[in-house]
């Protein structure tokens, strides 16, 4: 498939040149084309901040909903109609921050969507104050005297939550984000793909180069062994690049509901059975 | 009239059983108001607990009549308390009326303290000859069975089917308890020392027992209802589990969400698929719900919120009702955009305004709430089954085409909404002010067509206004207002004033107004507002539409909802 499917016409892009976020669209949209998936069955779900804007950057069914509570309308669009593709997309601050107890949450659900966070270690949109992965030190005109948080770890965090599907990338490397994109949207099951970008405006200590010199790509990693992916997860030094771990199959969200048993058809096809409701509000006649 | 400790109201009986929690209050309520449905009398139960699991004092009351008895009393016909400190816990409630059925080894200590007259019952004693203390409840049961001469055998029948999933063993205990407990109330019965003229017939058989909680959830289903995401929070929980317990049989997703911010965020997103979502929960709840509201505002997104009300601010009296939720209701979520705001007062109505809920929220694409509280959704009473062949299901999802808009300007505001994979077209939802195609837009022109476009629904909706019920004389002269749960209460209080001049206005569509409301209120010489919160709330929202002010005011907030006579008697000075 093309990647122009995915394509909008006549659009003002809100990101400042050389912003991170291009790259990763890029590579979206590639993976997406290489899945063969239309954008007609593809949800794209996003927050709030400059992340979040990328639903309205490409052609597909958008629900660009509330800063940090991407993941709970992901949640129910996946469970409301299973045969879409489903993608949480949006940034650190957006998913980490705000929506911090739905990303805890989200995991232990376990729906079969993908979750995309643009992580620049920055606030862009709001103009330059920390985010959770924000490292120690770093001074912004709220943290004046540089954070002394201890930085967010999603995928330690992801980890320790059994979650099915753990990835970090950086928006440096086409290929193997593209690679790592695929496998995250193909995954049954949650998956959370953190990809590091530079914020070229608000963040001038996470640079690409810095990203560059700063990290390296997992070589000869099982991602079925927890223990190694969570000590992998928890270096600082060199913060490693690659798929963390990937959980034993579990069922999703949407296959522990327990309504597609019998019937794969989405919520919206179907009607209320007059006949139950019926015999239910006879017990209610109290007879014996 | 009877003779002995007898019951001045030939009406109505009101039974108050009461005791801490976990002492199985609740099973005594429910084996004496199935059996009580069952032999035919009318039936009413409402209860007051505090936030405690153990422990603590808590209450039922039970009425039962010969005809229909729908709202809380104050006066106690017939009181068992099941411990020490349970008659301090009514006593205020206790009258020279008041026959007391105690056990003098449990409650010696109370009664030797009080002056009140009571009859002997060894309920424990008698348990524990049978085989343990627990069975004391049933006996109790029995007791009051056999005082109004319901049919041994009938509530033997029912009380087996309660027990029916325990041991063979426990099921004779609990019958053989039953029998003693009849014996000695048919006894108290015979020897005149209490006496009631109800009397049971025909007609309750085929109606149904439902609370609040269980109306409102049913509606839910019976408006299509298929997915519902809710914290745990008294007193709107029972919605929840109900149509958790029956969601397989109806395809129901019911998730239990980490927040309430969650639960209506989940909520949109199945709307958005085309699911027909609710949530329900309480004050606290509400408020971290509200930016979701908005966002149904901006993203012109159907939604159903059941809000039960409790006392609040913050956490309250976590267990208790109130009605101060509705200006909560009116402004939640920041923007300006069209709602509606439902509170039934009638078991009945808090289904087919729930099922209706769902119906208008799909047709005009805008949040729905209906509100009620802990006394209604703890509240129950024999009423007419709801009537399914008027529960039509309403769908407005249209089929898409490739030029689909979400955002289609159109001449009432209301754009046809798609869903995605129905149709060849894309569905963009936006929080962002948007174009047509829903996606982010700066443009200040298009802000201001987008906002009137929503706002025009507001004015359309009015279409399907529910006007507001009065029960009384039409050529009234005093005209009191209510909404909500308090209907019954005010009906029956209004029918104890026993005036000819005096209507009850109630309004089980709060918002928007109806527009009858003004022309009531203006054919009236006075106007009494009855609201169970502290700031006349309703009579406020009144006056914004009306510019008529209330020349009275009844109001409650104790957390305790009103009670009829308490009610009359307030009417009766106001009306003097």
């Amino acid at each position: 498939m093309d990647t122009k499917v995915f394509d909008m016409n006549d659009i003002d892009i809100a990101w400042c040149p050389g912003c991170g976020n291009f790259p990763i669209l890029k590579m979206l949209k590639r993976a997406l084309a290489e899945l063969q998936i239309k954008p007609a069955d593809l949800v794209l779900v996003s927050g709030i901040g400059q992340a979040a804007k990328i639903p309205h950057y490409i052609r597909t069914n958008v629900f660009n909903g509330l800063h940090g509570r991407a993941l709970p309308a992901a949640t129910a669009i996946k469970a409301a109609n299973p045969a879409l593709t489903v993608i949480a997309e949006s940034g650190d601050g957006d998913m980490y921050g705000e929506g911090g107890n739905h990303f805890i949450h989200t995991i232990r659900r376990n729906p079969n969507i993908t979750n995309i966070v643009h992580n620049n270690m920055v606030y862009g949109l709001t103009k330059g104050q920390a985010s959770p992965t924000s490292q120690k030190g770093f001074v912004t005109p709220v943290q004046v005297s540089g954070v002394f948080l201890e930085p967010f770890n999603p995928l330690a965090v992801a980890i320790a939550l059994d979650a099915s599907f753990v990835a970090r990338a950086f928006a440096g490397d086409i290929e193997r984000t593209t690679d790592i994109l695929k496998k995250a949207i193909e995954h049954k099951g949650y998956a959370l793909v953190d990809i590091f970008q530079p914020c070229v405006t608000f963040n001038r200590t996470n640079t690409i180069q810095w990203f560059k010199e700063n990290t390296y790509n997992l070589e000869d990693h099982d991602p079925s062994d927890r223990q190694k992916a969570f000590e992998k997860a928890t270096e600082t030094e060199k913060l490693p690049l690659g798929i963390f771990y990937q959980s034993p199959q579990k069922p999703s969200f949407e296959e522990n509901v327990g309504i597609y048993e019998e019937k794969q058809i989405p919520l919206y096809e179907r009607d209320l059975d007059k006949k139950e409701l019926k015999n239910l509000i006879e017990t209610y006649k109290m007879r014996l | 009239m009877s003779k002995g400790l007898s019951s001045h109201n030939p009406e109505s009986v009101s039974i108050v059983l009461c005791g801490q929690a976990g002492q199985g209050i609740q099973t005594v309520e429910h084996l004496l108001t199935r059996i009580f449905k069952l032999a035919g009398y009318n039936v009413f139960a409402t209860k007051e607990y505090m936030s405690r699991i153990r422990g603590g004092m808590n209450s039922t009351s039970i009425r039962i009549g010969s005809g229909p008895v729908r709202a809380a009393v104050s006066t106690i016909d017939i009181l068992v308390p099941l411990n020490n400190g349970a008659l301090r816990h009514v006593e205020r409630n206790i009258s020279s009326r008041t026959v007391i059925l105690a056990d003098k080894e449990i409650i010696g200590e109370d009664i030797a303290q009080t002056k009140h007259k009571f009859v002997d019952v060894p309920f424990t004693g008698t348990a524990a000859e049978i085989g343990d203390k627990i069975y004391s409840n049933v006996v109790a049961v029995g007791t009051i069975a056999g005082i109004f001469g319901v049919e041994l055998t009938m509530a033997g029948k029912y009380v087996e089917k309660f027990f029916s999933a325990k041991s063979a063993d426990i099921v004779q205990k609990n019958l053989a308890a039953l029998k003693k407990g009849f014996e000695f109330g048919a006894g108290l019965a015979r020897s005149s020392k209490i006496n009631f003229n109800i009397v049971g017939g025909t007609g309750v058989e085929d109606q149904v027992l439902l609370n609040g909680g269980e109306a409102v959830a049913l509606g839910a289903v019976a408006g299509g209802c298929n997915f519902i995401a809710s914290y745990p929070m008294s007193p709107s929980t029972s919605v929840l589990a109900f149509l958790a317990k029956n969601a397989r049989t109806f395809g129901i997703i019911a998730e239990q969400a980490e927040d309430e911010i969650a639960a209506i965020n989940m909520g949109l997103g199945a709307w958005y698929a085309g699911a027909r979502a609710m949530a329900t929960t309480s004050g606290g709840g509400f408020a971290l719900m509200t930016e979701g509201v908005s966002l149904a505002g901006i993203m012109e997104s159907p939604m159903v919120v059941h809000l039960a009300q409790r006392p609040g601010p913050a956490t309250g009296l976590p267990t208790r009702t109130e009605q101060a939720d509705l200006e909560l209701a009116l402004y939640a979520g920041h923007g300006e955009f069209p709602r509606i705001i439902f509170a039934p007062g009638k078991i009945e109505d808090a289904f087919s305004l729930t099922q209706r809920a769902f119906n208008l929220a799909d047709k005009y694409q805008v949040p729905v709430f209906i509100l009620t509280d802990q006394y209604f959704m703890d509240s129950y009473y024999n009423t007419i089954a709801p009537d399914l062949s008027k529960a039509k299901i309403e769908k407005y999802v249209t089929l898409t085409k490739k030029d689909y808009r979400r955002y289609e300007f159109t001449k009432s505001g209301v754009s046809p909404r798609g869903v995605p994979g129905f149709g060849t077209g894309l569905i963009a939802a936006d929080s962002d002010e948007h174009d047509t195609e829903g996606h982010i837009t700066e443009d200040l022109d298009l802000r201001i067509k987008m906002v009137d476009k929503r706002l025009k629904k507001g004015e359309l909706l009015k279409k399907d206004n529910i006007p507001p019920e009065l029960t009384g004389p039409k050529n009234y002269k005093n005209l009191i207002v209510c909404w909500g749960s308090t209907q019954n209460i005010a009906e029956e209080a209004v029918r104890k004033l026993g005036r000819d001049d005096v209507a009850l206005l109630h309004f089980k569509q709060v918002y928007p107004l109806p527009d009858e409301t003004a022309d009531y209120l203006q054919k009236a010489e006075k106007t009494i507002i009855v609201e169970n919160n502290a700031t006349s709330q309703f009579a406020k929202l009144i006056k914004l539409h009306t510019g008529i002010d209330f020349d009275e005011k009844i109001l409650k907030y104790n957390g305790l909802s009103f009670f009829v006579e308490e009610l009359a008697e307030k009417l009766k000075d106001l009306l003097n």
